[in-house]
């Protein structure tokens, strides 16, 4: 065991761990709202709204993330016409290539959550709204979504830790995040075991951290108070 | 399409194989992880705090690290932990273990975390009553595992196991950073000497949904086997 190592790499891992905590605070964020769009589209009655929504989500869960990645990084790239339009400035920047798809794969996981937690309310609840006269808008934004983030809390934490982990993926396009600058050290030192206790204890103790808060949050948000 | 083509001037030969190398290390990732799975779902389940320490360890750290850390511990670590164990035996000569044996061990240790947690989840919701009922017919600890628990806890772990299978033929996708030719570096290889990236890699893509695809149609079937009678 190499103490000293295990020392000097730790202020550097932590500088990468900014990175990765930037990395899944923006994509959650931005998939957060793509989720939920698109867990309204998978309500919809009309067939092709429907299947395009779940075409989405059965696209980009089935596929490894590592290949969303490199589509959006290398592959867009490719396409002439996109180079002379505003886009190019965000798709040439790996940093951006990464948020856009992280948001696209947490968001496809976020709509199923939530498409299921919709579908799990039981329907007296909005019947008892529209007997009391409440519009059908105000029963979806207050009582329909409240109730949704509620149950799926659970899966919901599950999926950021997913989704903190799929971020060390960032550094297979030039991204020195906490696993880039992971993979460098072990590279230049050869001593594998010593970088892997210190970075997956960072690792690990965001797991933690974020377990808590969703188990917190579950508390404070649950029917029985 | 002619990029596609079999023989020497397309892509498509290599891709087929490719593919075969995905399920090839997949299905291997999945049988180290049954045999993780066997090790670490009894001591999670066992009535002794130290092997319940040891075991709750085991799936905390290999679903809170990502996998791509736990393959670069293997690729860069592998060879030296076994020449290690080697030089106590008194064999010092360099061991070089092959891409296909540290990404197929790399990926099992983490399928073997998700499987432990699933096979944990289906023997704790079986009624305790079962094991009660073969103990009392006097039936052997083999036959009471092999008879009536394992099926009954299969009927409960299959769909949560095609969900672990998911993400091992997903996570296949990483191993290609050690340079295992499967789908994600065949076409990296294919799209740097094309220069023709979307192609490639959006062909990747489809036939990733493809093997994901087929194996739910296959995984259904099973599901259907292991629920009959109810």
């Amino acid at each position: 065991m190499d103490f000293d190592l295990m020392i000097t790499s730790f202020p550097k891992l932590l500088g990468a761990t900014v990175i990765t905590l930037k990395l899944l605070s923006a994509s959650l964020f931005f998939g957060l709202f793509l989720g939920l769009f698109f867990a309204i589209l998978r309500l919809n009655k009309n067939i092709f709204i429907n299947k395009f929504a779940y075409g989405y989500s059965y696209v980009f869960r089935g596929t490894p993330l590592l290949v969303q990645i490199f589509i959006i990084y290398f592959g867009l790239g490719q396409i002439e016409y996109l180079r002379s339009t505003v886009l190019w400035v965000v798709l040439k920047e790996p940093y951006w290539c990464a948020i856009i798809a992280f948001t696209l794969n947490t968001g496809a996981y976020t709509s199923e959550i939530l498409r299921s937690a919709f579908q799990t309310i039981k329907p007296g609840i909005i019947e008892a709204g529209k007997s009391l006269g409440i519009s059908n808008k105000i029963i979806f934004y207050k009582i329909q979504i409240p109730i949704a983030i509620r149950q799926s809390l659970p899966a919901y934490g599950n999926e950021i830790i997913l989704m903190m982990k799929g971020t060390s993926l960032a550094s297979t396009v030039t991204l020195m995040d906490l696993t880039g600058v992971a993979k460098y050290i072990i590279s230049t030192t050869f001593k594998p075991i010593e970088v892997f206790i210190v970075a997956g204890g960072i690792y690990l103790f965001m797991t933690f951290v974020i377990h808590n808060v969703i188990k917190y949050l579950e508390k404070k948000y649950s029917f029985q108070q | 399409m002619e990029l596609l083509a079999f023989g020497k001037t397309g892509w498509g030969d290599e891709l087929f194989y490719a593919t075969l190398m995905t399920v090839a290390v997949s299905v291997t990732a999945m049988l180290v992880g049954f045999l993780f799975a066997l090790i670490f779902t009894p001591l999670k389940l066992s009535k002794y705090k130290i092997l319940n320490f040891v075991g709750n360890f085991y799936t905390t750290v290999i679903r809170g690290v990502p996998e791509l850390l736990v393959i670069y511990l293997l690729f860069f670590g592998g060879s030296g932990a076994i020449m290690y164990v080697a030089s106590i035996f008194g064999y010092y000569e360099y061991i070089e273990i092959n891409a296909f044996i540290t990404g197929a061990v790399a990926i099992g240790i983490i399928s073997g975390a998700y499987s432990t947690e699933v096979f944990r989840g289906a023997i704790q919701s079986i009624d305790k009553g079962q094991f009660e009922a073969a103990k009392v017919l006097g039936i052997n600890k083999f036959g009471q595992f092999y008879k009536i628990i394992l099926p009954q806890m299969l009927r409960l772990a299959i769909p949560n196991l095609s969900n672990v299978w998911q993400i091992t033929l997903k996570d296949t996708s990483l191993i290609s950073v050690t340079g295992l030719v499967e789908i994600m570096r065949q076409s990296y290889i294919a799209a740097g000497s094309t220069r023709d990236p979307l192609f490639f890699y959006s062909f990747a893509a489809v036939l990733y949904l493809m093997l994901t695809y087929i194996s739910m149609k296959l995984i259904n079937k099973l599901e259907v086997k292991y629920s009959r009678g109810y």
